[in-house]
């Protein structure tokens, strides 16, 4: 298959589709699944029946607005999320009046703007097929262009092409280190070995995240072909996606998508009539937070008991079974596709100066829009959680931001105007983790906040060393007394000493980060910690 | 004529340690370069002839020009690398490392078996360990005597995992292993069945002498009776996985 054999494949799809002018497309992805969307979805076939044929509808992923869900967006084929008529809270009742609009007047009662800031504000790369088309279409994904970067990239570049417009687009690791993807590439490229592995890394287990699920569940073909791009670059023919068993959704969408691509021969051997041989497998995580870890997470593909080892050696030197490996988040694959279609330089006038492109973030906790938005890096603080997220709901006062996960930390109002990205949370002691924000009003304690991530960690500690196995249960009993007003003053200098202690020597990320979320809320929240001294 | 010379696979490099100028094949660990000049390390989980395990912390080593520091025991060395084993620092952190170790099981060392023969006291003595500041955990673990000729006290343990590495890479047995996450995690034989009804163990005891502590010793010994003998490891492991 060369570029125009894919060219004429999209065309034929779009062609069967041309009797359809209008869409109902209706948000299947788990968030709005758990509101109720699939009787919605029932109602609205049943509904419609053979009365309309040209109306068709359709399951899509991820919309966004997951608070408002389930959504329904009634659309032109052609328009994106912006160009449709959304609803909100839909339920099986309003089948039929939906339907009526098809071809008449919106319902009103149901609308939910899509010129508000929570829309017009995003900048969609990642996202850009979510919510449009159906994620276990594969006709759907090549109708939009799909695996044309893929099939560019066999016939027509070479690996070190490749290698080159990634690492032209600036494009840093998304699953939370920020490490240079194109570097990342080109190390396991460089590695002079006929078995290489790529892996991509949907362990996604940060409190309050769930980007890498909404991509998997909206959009999975573009995730695999972010991979095939990357096993053609850096040599490897046999690629893994290592997910957790609580996305059983994505986990269905991805076997299916893995065994479509398979049978149109984008998947299999010879890809694309070139000498370019790539097996996807499936592994699931059994629920450890520890195996988003790389070393970890390979252990247990390996089948051995998920703990991280130390590094170096790096994985990209020595290792699934050894082996050169190529580890990447969901995110940092979904990027690729537009990169190699678009070309590096395009990617890298997105963002800011060290942190190109967009970012997703899920937006969670006291804000008015929960859900999920794309914006390009650099989108200051104040207008994710203000403008886009709506603000704080009940006329509470925001108090923080807790980004990163438990590897991270807060950030306080005083800090809201600065420019998201890798670099500028680093300043302020937090890091910018997988994507999740989880925003607190002014009722939050943050000696709770650091508490509970303490005890996440506590209890997500494989046990292998020592500083995090008990550090961490030290720490976490210390801050409970803290949390119940008796802690004395020399057990939170103990805790201060522990976090240091527990940071410094600690073997993987988890334990080295654990701490995070204690000094950063120790740090612009101190009073707080004082006045729940018991000795005092 | 002779033959050329045959290019070695592996360099050898310089480094200094201390301030002490030391060369080393490149293939070496840190731990390894100090141990050979003497320079003291302290570590727990690393023994000469088993793999590397890194988890105890203790040997970490401060290297010129790097803020994190690296574990002697599984980092090799390079050429120019300036390490520094003992700073200030390094003995803070050693130091609550062996507390934490001291507060997480029950280790009272008066009623010990292995008192005065046990690598974490000695370790405590060392790093100046007088007293432990973080509270003792005081969770209650089983004793496994059903073994004939060993005993098995959680309470004295420190997850070092020697034994499950000896039995596995040494003995080939396989019988150990750690069950459990975070604090929870304890060391089992076999499907955590009670030692004695193991069906993979042969009893070679190589467990109890790498053991550091008085969790795993022979039946029958008393307080400050059981002196352990690793001298034999060094010696199989050439044997097993020859150079």
């Amino acid at each position: 298959m060369n570029l125009d054999d894919l060219a004429d494949l999209a065309e034929k799809y779009r062609e069967a589709e041309a009797g359809v002018d209008r869409e109902v497309r209706v948000c299947l992805a788990a968030s709005c699944q758990s509101s109720g969307a699939v009787p919605v979805f029932d109602a609205l076939v049943a509904e419609l029946g053979d009365a309309k044929p040209s109306c068709k509808v359709k399951g899509v992923g991820c919309m966004g607005l997951c608070s408002a869900g389930p959504l329904v967006a009634v659309a032109d084929r052609e328009a994106d999320l912006q160009g449709s008529v959304l609803y909100r809270d839909v339920t099986a009742d309003d089948a039929r009046e939906i339907i009526a609009s098809v071809d008449g007047p919106p319902v009103e009662r149901l609308r939910c703007p899509t010129d508000q800031p929570f829309f017009a504000r995003q900048q969609k790369i990642v996202l850009e097929n979510a919510g449009i088309i159906d994620p276990d279409s594969f006709k759907g994904y090549v109708a939009v262009g799909g695996y044309a970067a893929l099939i560019r990239a066999l016939s027509e570049m070479t690996p070190a092409d490749v290698l080159r417009e990634v690492t032209d687009s600036g494009l840093r690791g998304r699953g939370g280190g920020g490490y240079p993807t194109g570097l990342k590439w080109s190390t396991v490229a460089k590695m002079p070995a006929t078995q290489k592995y790529v892996i991509c890394n949907a362990d996604e287990g940060d409190p309050g995240a769930f980007m890498d699920r909404a991509i998997l569940e909206s959009d999975p073909h573009r995730v695999i072909e972010g991979m095939a791009i990357a096993a053609y670059a850096i040599g490897a023919n046999k690629a893994y996606v290592y997910v957790r068993a609580e996305y059983p959704l994505a986990v269905e969408r991805l076997q299916t998508a893995i065994r479509k691509a398979k049978r149109s021969g984008l998947l299999g051997n010879k890809i694309g009539d070139t000498q370019f041989n790539l097996e996807v497998e499936i592994r699931l995580g059994a629920g450890a937070f520890v195996c988003g870890e790389e070393t970890a997470l390979m252990a247990s593909i390996e089948g051995l008991r998920g703990q991280p080892r130390p590094r170096p050696p790096y994985p990209a030197e020595s290792g699934l079974w050894g082996h050169p490996t190529l580890i990447n988040n969901v995110e940092t694959f979904a990027n690729i596709a537009p990169i190699v279609r678009e070309g590096g330089e395009w990617f890298a006038s997105i963002g800011t100066e060290r942190s190109k492109g967009t970012k997703v973030f899920a937006l969670a906790g006291t804000i008015t829009n929960t859900g999920l938005i794309e914006v390009p890096m650099g989108t200051s603080l104040r207008d994710i959680i203000e403008v886009i997220g709506g603000g704080i709901p009940g006329g509470k006062a925001f108090k923080a931001v807790q980004t990163g996960g438990p590897s991270g930390g807060c950030i306080p109002a005083q800090h809201l105007d600065i420019a998201v990205d890798y670099d500028s949370l680093k300043t302020l002691g937090t890091m910018m983790g997988s994507g999740g924000m989880i925003v607190m009003d002014e009722t939050s304690s943050m000696v709770d906040v650091a508490r509970y991530f303490m005890e996440f960690c506590m209890t997500e500690s494989c046990g292998k060393c020592i500083p995090c196995r008990t550090g961490t249960q030290q720490m976490h009993s210390i801050l409970d007394r803290l949390a119940k007003s008796q802690a004395t003053r020399a057990e939170l200098a103990l805790l201060e000493e522990l976090c240091e202690v527990v940071q410094a020597t600690s073997l993987c990320g988890l334990g080295q980060t654990a701490p995070n979320p204690v000094l950063s809320t120790m740090r612009y929240f101190r009073d707080e910690y004082e006045a729940k001294l018991g000795d005092t | 004529m002779p033959l050329p010379a045959k290019q070695p696979n592996v360099r050898v490099v310089t480094l200094n340690i201390d301030g002490r100028d030391l060369s080393a094949r490149e293939d070496e660990t840190i731990i390894e370069v100090c141990r050979e000049n003497q320079i003291p390390i302290p570590s727990l989980c690393y023994l000469e002839g088993l793999s590397v395990w890194g988890a105890c912390r203790l040997c970490l080593v401060e290297l010129a020009g790097q803020g994190r520091l690296l574990a002697a025991c599984s980092t090799r060395v390079a050429e120019g690398m300036q390490i520094q084993t003992n700073t200030e620092r390094l003995q803070r952190y050693r130091r609550t490392i062996v507390e934490l170790l001291f507060a997480e099981r029950n280790h009272v060392c008066s009623v010990c078996v292995s008192n005065g023969h046990c690598e974490l006291q000695h370790m405590a003595q060392k790093c100046g360990v007088d007293h432990v500041r973080v509270p003792y955990r005081q969770a209650s673990y089983p004793v496994d005597s059903s073994h004939e000729m060993f005993r098995l006290d959680h309470d004295r343990c420190i997850l070092c995992t020697r034994c499950v590495r000896v039995c596995d890479e040494i003995e080939g047995a396989h019988t150990w292993d750690v069950m459990g996450r975070g604090s929870d995690c304890r060391v089992i034989t076999d499907m955590a069945q009670p030692w004695g009804e193991s069906d993979t163990c042969t009893s070679c005891g190589k467990c109890v002498q790498v053991c550091p502590t008085g969790a795993l010793v022979k039946q029958g010994t008393s307080v400050g009776e059981m002196v352990k003998d690793q001298h034999f490891l060094p010696i199989l492991a050439r044997r097993r996985h020859p150079q």
